[in-house]
This record gives structure tokens, sequence and C-alpha cells, in this order.
């Protein structure tokens, strides 16, 4: 099994281009495959019926493919890699292109195409999806000779995992992968026109270390590419040596252990009151691996006004892009920040912490205790339980915001969501993906009622697998951000918000799946620790939840930390100086 | 960032850059200015001394800001060997246009008269018509039109710039 033999074994053969593609994979050490079969890639399947080194994974859509090859590459660090057919197979994986794009994942996705002399003809199942996915894509290809075809492949793995990572799309036509040629497989490959800078320049290291050694109040900023570098350690000792507050994006839960007292959680429009008063009020801000997204600094100009900024990126085109930056630096966040590390000295910043305590205390993440059942509850309850040691995979909406917010944040390639795209119906077949990639830790879906009736499907793929993801949907009977949106800024005006769902309890039933409703706050503990219990595959869990919940704090689209809203509940709460519980009394 | 005055804002610019002659890389870069919302005044592709390779030239505006993500942008594109912006330095660029103008006998000498003057070359003539051949700076090309435009212009082909840098670069 392992590469070098197999590579014994067939290198210099003469083969189809369907027996040359499965090589490849092999030779790349792909284990496994989400995919769906059609007409033009039959010779590949035909090919993947006799290997045992390449799982094959059959979902029940392509959406949920591309989805699952995003799960297994978040929660694995290795991509994600994904077999499709022409036509609709394809323009069916775009969605999850897209996301993966947003979200710079590598993804390495092939499709079939029709014979080459059928090409532009409108053939049966023909479509553009070169043309298509450009603009979706970090890059793609059109492979035209099966004499390029081993090279191509090569090159697409290449650029998917290299530099900021993305996804890659390899067009296949049906007669490309019927005709023969000798298997090479290139050990290496270097491309002309793609070099990505890895290390930083020095110089800019030293300016960022020089202003971040005259900081009165450092902040850090990080994001998914600190996890995408598998940085987290060197994060982490900066925070720890400065005694430095950090910050992450929705991408960057996980990089820092969210139980110490330098972590603020979240920020942005959902994020902690502390962690965007913190950025409103540093004097140092260092983006790592983020890119300042609009969902994060909301009204640019007023976004750390007061800070300089410096930015660690391995995409030139992050810098200065949405927000101007005073040291730019371009590399690898892991080899900038191991020069950065030995350049800068421990600070003092007693004073700082102590008014983001102040903050902490004063607005801390909180949701009502009565007989209501809540969202924010079974989430806060689930990081209690355990102890953060889960990878968690969030739909897109409330459910993904509370996830964010409440669960206790603690290892890199934990938190899994669809970030950039926000993706309905991510979560499921990515929490599938992730428990195909894991198995060190539990898989726990959590979803909308909303979300998870757009790929529903995935759970006859999770049961035929017999795959121990537990999943919790949390139904509330509407599609809650946009309801929460129509509530705050459309006079609650609930155009078709208010959805309805099948017994979902029934529907895991049907497909073989264990399933549990949850109706009370007091019935939330014992179900999440028979969920998380049940060893014999998955289960699923519906928790009924209060139907007009708001997600706070919330900072409205294009505005500043001064138009932040609070929760308006009375003060019995839950949850403060991130993740200690206090009970004040109501 | 400094900011500058509303003209230097919108200031134009002229980017050479290298491409692999694939298929498709024409559309990767024509659809990445449409993506993003930038502005295009010209475009023009052909081959250079490497037969696998492209030059484009692209004439552009925007303020410093636009300009540096186009560059990067540009930049980004797996296709994309080498990007620069000529607009600082010292360069050569060269436009071409055919202008159809109408003439009659009365008029005909004055329009060469005007030719030569702008050193065009008259490559069609008809006894209602002269064909122009001008090549030059964009300004040179505006201006040779300008002038032809009062006798009637029946057609236009105009291309967009080529440019290439200076070798020597003055120290300015």
């Amino acid at each position: 099994m392992t590469p070098t033999k197999a590579q014994d074994n067939h290198q210099g053969k003469m083969m189809t281009g369907a027996e040359i593609f499965v090589r490849c994979l092999v030779e790349e050490g792909v284990d496994t495959l989400f995919g769906y079969p059609g007409g033009v890639v039959i010779g590949i399947y035909d090919v993947l019926h006799d290997l045992t080194h390449i799982k094959h994974i059959l979902t029940r859509h392509e959406q949920g493919a591309t989805h699952a090859a995003e799960g297994y590459s978040k929660a694995t660090g290795k991509p994600g890699v994904v077999l499709v057919t022409s036509g609709p197979g394809a323009t069916n994986a775009v969605t999850g292109i897209a996301d993966a794009y947003m979200d710079s994942i590598p993804l390495v996705v092939f499709t079939g195409q029709v014979v080459t002399k059928l090409i532009g003809n409108d053939a049966f199942q023909e479509v553009d999806i070169v043309g298509i996915t450009r603009p979706i894509t970090k890059h793609n290809y059109l492979v035209k000779d099966v004499n390029e075809l081993a090279n191509t492949i090569k090159a697409a793995f290449y650029i998917a995992t290299t530099g900021r990572p993305g996804p890659v799309l390899v067009d296949l036509p049906k007669d490309v992968l019927a005709a023969k040629a000798v298997f090479d497989y290139p050990k290496t490959i270097a491309l002309r026109t793609y070099n990505p800078t890895v290390e930083g320049n020095i110089k800019q290291i030293k300016k960022a270390a020089e202003l971040l050694n005259e900081a009165k109040r450092p902040l850090l900023y990080v994001g998914g590419g600190v996890i995408s570098s598998n940085a987290s350690p060197e994060v982490r000792a900066l925070a720890d040596k400065l005694r430095a507050p950090i910050t992450t994006t929705l991408h960057g839960l996980g990089v820092y252990p969210e139980q110490s007292k330098l972590s603020l959680g979240m920020l942005g429009m959902h994020g902690t009151w502390y962690s965007n008063m913190a950025v409103d009020q540093c004097d140092v801000l260092v983006a790592i691996g983020a890119r300042f997204d609009d969902r994060v600094t909301g009204k640019v100009e007023a976004f750390a006004k007061n800070a300089k900024k410096i930015h660690i990126d391995i995409d030139p085109s992050a810098i200065s892009k949405n927000v101007p930056v005073d040291v730019p630096i371009v590399g690898d966040v892991k080899r900038v920040l191991k020069h950065l590390n030995e350049l800068v000295k421990p600070l003092e910043t007693k004073e700082w912490l102590k008014s983001i305590d102040g903050w902490k205390a004063e607005h801390p993440l909180r949701y009502k205790h009565d007989e209501s059942l809540r969202a924010q509850h079974v989430i806060h309850k689930l990081g209690e339980i355990t102890d953060g040691d889960a990878i968690v995979v969030s739909d897109v909406g409330q459910s993904q915001m509370w996830t964010a917010q409440f669960f206790k944040w603690k290892h890199p390639r934990t938190c899994i969501t669809s970030g950039g795209l926000g993706t309905m119906g991510f979560s499921l077949p990515a929490a599938m993906g992730a428990a195909f990639g894991r198995n060190d830790l539990p898989v726990i879906c959590i979803s909308g009622d909303g979300g998870f009736q757009m790929n529903i499907q995935e759970l006859a793929t999770i049961k035929q697998n017999n795959l121990p993801v537990k999943i919790f949907v949390m139904n509330n009977g509407f599609l809650g951000m946009v309801r929460q949106w129509q509530e705050f800024f459309w006079k609650k005006r609930y155009s078709h918000t208010h959805i309805t769902s099948p017994d979902f309890v029934k529907v895991a039933e049907a497909y073989g799946i264990r399933g549990m409703r949850v109706t009370s706050p007091a019935e939330v503990e014992s179900s999440i620790k028979t969920a998380l219990n049940y060893t014999e595959g998955p289960i699923l869990v519906e928790f009924v939840v209060a139907p007009e919940e708001n997600v706070f704090p919330m900072i409205p689209a294009g505005q500043t930390v001064n138009e932040i809203m609070d929760s308006p509940e009375p003060l019995v709460q839950t949850h403060a100086t991130h993740k200690t519980m206090i009970h004040a009394k109501g | 960032m400094a900011s500058s005055t509303t003209k230097e804002q919108m200031k134009q610019h002229t980017i050479s850059m290298t491409v692999e002659n694939h298929f498709g890389t024409l559309n990767r870069i024509a659809g990445l200015f449409a993506a993003k919302g930038y502005n295009i005044d010209s475009l023009t592709v052909g081959p250079t001394e490497d037969e696998a390779v492209s030059r484009m030239t692209i004439v552009t505006r925007g303020d410093d800001q636009i300009i540096e993500q186009i560059m990067k942008q540009l930049h980004k594109l797996i296709d994309t060997i080498k990007v620069v912006d000529l607009t600082d330095d010292t360069f050569v660029d060269r436009e071409l246009a055919l202008v159809k103008v109408q003439s009659t006998p009365t008029t005909r000498m004055e329009i060469m008269q005007i030719s030569e003057i702008f050193r065009t070359k008259v490559v069609d003539i008809s006894p209602k018509t002269l064909t122009i051949e001008a090549t030059g700076t964009q300004l040179k090309v505006d201006a040779i039109i300008n002038m032809l435009k009062p006798f009637g212009i029946k057609e236009l082909a105009r291309t967009g710039r080529v440019a290439i840098k200076r070798e020597f670069q003055s120290e300015a």
C-alpha cells in the first residue's frame, strides 16, 4: 500500500487514462474519494472496482460529495478528492467548489466530460464546467491528451495544497480516459508561473516586532490561515509570550483554547462584546491568516481605528484589500511566526487585560434560563460535557453562530463550518466527511431545521457506512437568521421564513438511524450524554427549541462597535469570561 | 494609504503581462476584470518571442488601491508569468488605427496632407474614400482621428495599446 511500492509496480506500464487516473491518486496517497458515477466516468469506476487502496464513498448527491470532501480536508489537513460525472454531476458539485474557494480548502475535483470531438456540440450531459468554475477555483484544467494526464493531476494536487489552498478542477473527457499511454507519474513538479512566497521578509518581520515591543494594548486577530498552516502552536506561543489577548474569526476557532484568560472568543458581527471592544481599543492589531472580511470588520473605516496594523498572510492579494495595513508580511504564517516569536518581548499588559476583564464581566455571552429549550443551552452543555474534545460541524445561520459562541473551542481542526459562502446544507455532508477522516474525536453535526433539509439525503450515506456521526438538529420552525433580520430591520414581517419539517425522529428511523427528540431544558444533559455514548452508529437528536430566539451580540451589517446590540434579556445569565459560568441574580 | 486628488485617483495605468499561451487564459483575465468590477480601457494579446508565451497589454484605470489589487489579482492567476505596471517607468507604447474617410476630388489632397503631417500612411484609395493607417501613441491617434472627422469617417478600426519598457530608464 505504500506509494513507492505502487510506483514500482506501475511506473512505465502502458495503461488507459482511467487506470492512469486511479494510479495517480494512489501515488498522491489519496485514501478516500467522494463521488458519484455516471456515463462518461464508468471507465474509472471499473478500475476502482478492484482497487483496495482507495475507499470510494458513494454520496447521494454531488453537492454532498464536495462538502464531504471539504469536511474531510478541514478535519485532516489533507486535500479532499471528488469524482463526478459530466453535465449535472459537475454542476451539482459547483456549490461545494465555490464554498471551498471562499474558505481556502484544498480540494481536487475531477469531472467527467464528453468525448473531445463532441465538446461544444451540446452533447448529452455536456456542460462547460471549466468555464463555469473558472471564477470559483484556484485553477482548473481540461485534459485533452492522455499523455498530459499524469502531469496535470500532479499539478492539480500541488496547486490545491500549496500557497493559499483552494479547489482545483480537472475535466476528463471520456476518450482521454479510454486512450492509452505510458504511466509516468512525476515525483515533483515545478511550475514557472506559480511559486508561492513562504518565507516572510525579515525586514518586515523586524518592523512588526518593533511595533509589537512598543505596544500597550496589543491584540491578535487570527483566522483560518493559521489552521491551514498548522500554526496554532506558534500563535499560542506568540500570545503567551506577549501576554496579548487573542480573538479569532469563525475559521480561527480552536487556534487558542477558549478557557484561557487571554481568549476573547470570536469577533465580528456576532462576536463577543469584549472582542469587538478590544478591536476598537487596541493600539497594535496583528492579523494572522485572516482577511478582514466584512462580517468581521463591519464598517471598514472604523475597524481598529486606533491601531497600527500588522498583517501576516500567504496571499499577497489579501493584504490591504479591505483595510490598509502598516506592516504587511507575505509568507507562510507558521514560518513567519517562528521568526517573529524570537524577536518579541513580553509586554506589560496587566492594565489592558484588566479593562478586558471588565468588559467580560459587564457583557458576557448569555442566554435566558427558563422553561424554554434554547439552542445556546444545548451547545453550551455540549462544550462542557465534551470539554471541547470533539469535532463540531455547524451549518449556516443562527445555529452556526450559537455554535461558534457557546462551544468550548480547544483544538485546531475541530471547528468546521461554511464561513465565506455561508452554504446552508453544509453541515451534514461535511460532518460525514470529517468522520471518514478522523475517529479520534466524536464528530457532531449541528444544524437548523432549514439547512438540515437541504442535504438530508446524506443520511443514507452515513447509514450505509455506519458512521458514528452525532446529528443535532435545532428545530425552531423558522429560517432563524433571516427571521431575526426581519424582526430587527423589516418590521417583523416574517415573509417566507416559517418552515415546516417532517418528523425528524421518524425520518432518522426510516433511514435506519436512531432518533431522539428533546423538548425541555431538563433533558439536555442526559440526551447529549446518550448521544455521545452511543457507539453503534449514527444518532440523530432533534431539539425543539424556542422559535423566536435571537443571536446576540450583533453589530448590524456595515456598522461599528458603537452600534453593537446586546441581549435585552434580564440578567439571568450563563457563561462569561470566556466559558466560565456566571449566575447573576435575576 | 495617502489620499490624492480625484484625477490621480482614477489615473490610467498600462499593465504589461506575460502569460502561458493556453486556451482559456484570455478568458481568465477578462473574467477577473469583470468579476471584480475593474475597468478595461483596452486589452491586446499577441505572441512573444517564445511561442508558448503570450504578452497582454492592459490599459485600465483606478486609484492606487484598486491598481494594487489588480496587480496582485493578475499575479495570483496560475497562468501568469509576470506582471508589470509600466506607468511609472519610461516605456514605448503604440496603437494602430485604420481610418476609412470620405473623400472627394476637392478634399483628397487636403486629407493626404494631414496624413503626411502626422506621418501616417494612405493604404487604400477609391473614388469616394481614402483609408489611412495611423500608428502612434493614443494621443497621436486621437489627434488624427479628430482632424479627419470633419471629412466624414465611414469606418474606423482601432487596436488597443501595446507597450514595452524602455531599456534605458531615466534617473528621474
